[in-house]
């Protein structure tokens, strides 16, 4: 298959398309502008739609529209954005609608800067909104791993009916990189469950996001737990690079993933046994990557985040259950993580033995 | 002739249709429905002319009319 | 015999969970009526709000989409560019639509969104026990206004057909009243242009109609009829403010 050469937001945007998103609703903002305006060219040749939404709050919503009309659907956005749509991504998961949320990560809280960050971890894998509600949350670490997670999401979000949420930091989403897309899909009938009309169907379609009753709430909830249960079990996605004799771990995601993969090799040249654990989903989160760690063996796990104070670290510190120490190499404010320090930080504690 | 009919388990006893009637057919009545509202019955049906403001006016649909 | 006012059935045949006398019952009556007489129901997309209107899912025999709070405009506007051939319309309060959702409904109007938005206007959030609205009247007792709307601190009521009668797009925007049957006459006559409209490719129309909420106004349901006379009216003036069909012709 033929490699192109490609930005990153616009890579996840040509691959929604292959993937058979046929709606975009979305509002501009730094780092992710990319993906509503190659959405606003490409998506109208293949008979989609694209609206530029007068909020995130409204493209969300839009997005909530298209879905409930049974077409694949989705929006972009930003760290600042994010919180904005988080009101129509808990209506997406309550009313449990097939749809893509992707977050250009960039640097918090607040308006922070517009540079590439972590610090929407918590936010991403556990509370993208009111209501106790989880999503698949994939986060990427090469541009061809973008382009493949944004291909499954959508085989996610239609077999779970849910939202799926893909959090590439703003580093991923501006780098150019070779990637190979994948086909473009058929587009699917419109499912039986879509509010269009209810035409010969013989019975409503009735999209909410809600219960009626207290007890028809409690069965959403369950029903729904059930699922994120399933996925724990099924879904979870991990890299493991030269885990299996390392004395020295790291922990990170995303850009810092990649970042500490040149570390590891780096650190294996000078003599020291080092490693990497790099979750692909972060909800679900994989616990047993790090539980299966051999503490005899394993010195320090170290977690490098772009998000000070560290977040990952809570779930890391739950997989390894106190077993191996747990040190940070951290940046912030759109600063990327050095190889330099990452390898200052490991050599620092083999000197301490 | 003009015959009302009266879904009177919806009815909920706002009184609308009685204010409108220009002929005075309609009342609020003394038996009560489910949802424990006195419901609206036609006391002089034969003065009916079949204007149909009642029905019009009901919110809850809960007058048809016959011609 | 023959039948001469008969049941929508766009309604299904429960009970509307509505207060005695709330015109939200009337105005979802007429608006079935019209849906039935324009034999459209069956790929009709009702979006429904946050407020007393959501209670309309238990309701309309359509397909319906209940939406965020103000959304509606915004959920609709993704239903019908993904699913034209349906007949799409909101129903929406004052709260959703003039307050929470004014972004919402302004932008929908603007792009000129080819669906039909019911703006359901009793000056008051009823749902949630009568708190002020943006429709509120100068001097109303709100729960949130206990000595009446002062416009000093409050404002003055939000006038909605006005404002999206400004914008360019909009072909037909109008506000009715229901409190009396030649009124609702004419709101039905009014809902049925905006569908008419939809159908025939047009674009976004907007009916904005006078209501009611006789528990939060806290007086009968009898009374509220002459306080929309007396007071609403004076306020919100009837009338079309915007038809381009006649501004064409």
């Amino acid at each position: 298959m033929e490699q192109i050469f490609m930005k990153g937001c616009e890579a996840i945007a040509e691959t929604a398309i292959r993937a058979g998103c046929r709606f975009f609703a979305g509002y501009p903002i730094t780092p992710q502008n990319e993906m509503p305006e190659y959405m606003s060219r490409a998506l109208p040749r293949v008979g989609g739609t694209f609206v530029q939404g007068e909020s995130e709050v409204a493209s969300v919503n839009m997005v909530y529209g298209a879905a409930a009309a049974g077409t694949l659907a989705m929006t972009s956005s930003s760290s600042p954005g994010i919180s904005l749509k988080s009101e129509g991504i808990s209506h997406l998961a309550g009313a449990r609608l097939p749809s893509l949320i992707v977050n250009v990560m960039r640097a918090g809280p607040g308006m922070g800067t517009i540079q590439p960050a972590q610090n929407d971890y918590f936010q991403a894998s556990k509370a993208s909104g009111h209501g106790g509600f989880r999503t698949i949350t994939f986060v990427p670490g090469t541009l061809q791993e973008a382009v493949d997670l944004t291909y499954l999401a959508f085989e996610y979000a239609v077999r779970d009916h849910n939202p799926v949420i893909l959090a590439p930091d703003g580093f991923i989403g501006a780098i150019m990189e070779p990637v190979t897309l994948p086909d473009f899909k058929e587009i699917p009938e419109t499912p039986d469950w879509a509010a269009i009309g209810y035409g010969k169907r013989g019975h409503i379609n009735l999209i909410k996001s809600g219960g009626a009753t207290e007890a028809e709430q409690q069965e959403i909830n369950e029903s729904a737990a059930k699922l994120y249960e399933r996925w724990t079990r099924e879904d979870v996605m991990v890299e493991a690079y030269h885990t299996e004799d390392a004395e020295y771990v790291f922990a990170a995601y995303g850009t810092s993933g990649r970042i500490c993969k040149s570390a590891v090799d780096e650190l294996r040249d000078r003599g020291i046994k080092a490693g990497l654990i790099r979750p692909i989903t972060i909800s679900p989160f994989p616990y047993n990557a790090f539980k299966n760690l051999d503490d005899t063996r394993v010195k320090y796990i170290i977690d490098v985040e772009m998000a000070i104070p560290a977040q990952m670290i809570e779930d890391v510190k739950m997989g390894v259950e106190g077993k191996i120490p747990i040190e940070t190499v951290l940046s912030s404010g759109g600063n990327i993580i050095r190889t330099s320090d990452i390898i200052q930080k490991t050599e620092a504690l083999v000197k301490e033995g | 002739m003009v015959n009302l009919e009266f879904n009177v388990e919806a009815c909920k006893s706002c009184g609308f249709c009685v204010k409108v009637c220009p002929k005075q057919v309609l009342s609020i009545g003394e038996h009560i429905n489910k949802k424990g509202y006195r419901y609206a019955q036609s006391d002089n049906p034969e003065e009916c002319i079949g204007c149909k403001m009642c029905a019009a006016m009901c919110p809850d649909a809960v007058i048809e009319i016959w011609k | 015999m023959e039948k001469i006012y008969t049941r929508p059935n766009a309604l299904n045949k429960s009970v509307s969970g509505y207060c005695p006398g709330c015109m939200h019952s009337t105005i979802t009556k007429i608006t079935a009526q019209v849906i039935d007489e324009l034999g459209i129901g069956e790929r009709t997309v009702c979006v429904l709000p946050v407020g007393c209107g959501t209670l309309g899912a238990l309701y309309w025999n359509l397909d319906m989409v209940i939406s965020a709070h103000g959304r509606a405009p915004a959920v609709a506007t993704g239903v019908k560019r993904v699913s034209p051939d349906s007949v799409v319309f909101t129903y929406q309060g004052d709260g959703d639509l003039a307050s929470i959702g004014l972004s919402e409904i302004m932008h929908a109007a603007n792009r000129g969104e080819n669906y039909t938005v019911l703006f359901i206007n009793n000056s008051i959030y009823g749902m949630t026990g009568g708190q002020m609205a943006p429709t509120t009247l100068v001097g109303q007792k709100t729960t949130t206004t206990p000595g009446g709307r002062n416009p000093d601190t409050d404002g003055f009521p939000m006038k909605m057909a006005e404002l999206i009668a400004q914008l360019t797009s909009p072909v037909y925007v109008a506000r009715f009243a229901v409190n009396t049957p030649a009124y609702i006459n004419k709101a039905k006559e009014g809902i049925r242009k905006a569908f008419q409209n939809q159908l025939d490719g047009k674009g976004f129309s907007l009916v904005e109609i006078l209501s009611n909420c006789p528990t939060t106004w806290g007086m009968s349901p009898i009374d509220t009829l002459s306080y929309i006379n007396d007071n609403t009216l004076a306020e919100f003036p009837l009338g079309v403010f915007k038809d381009r069909e006649e501004e064409q012709s």
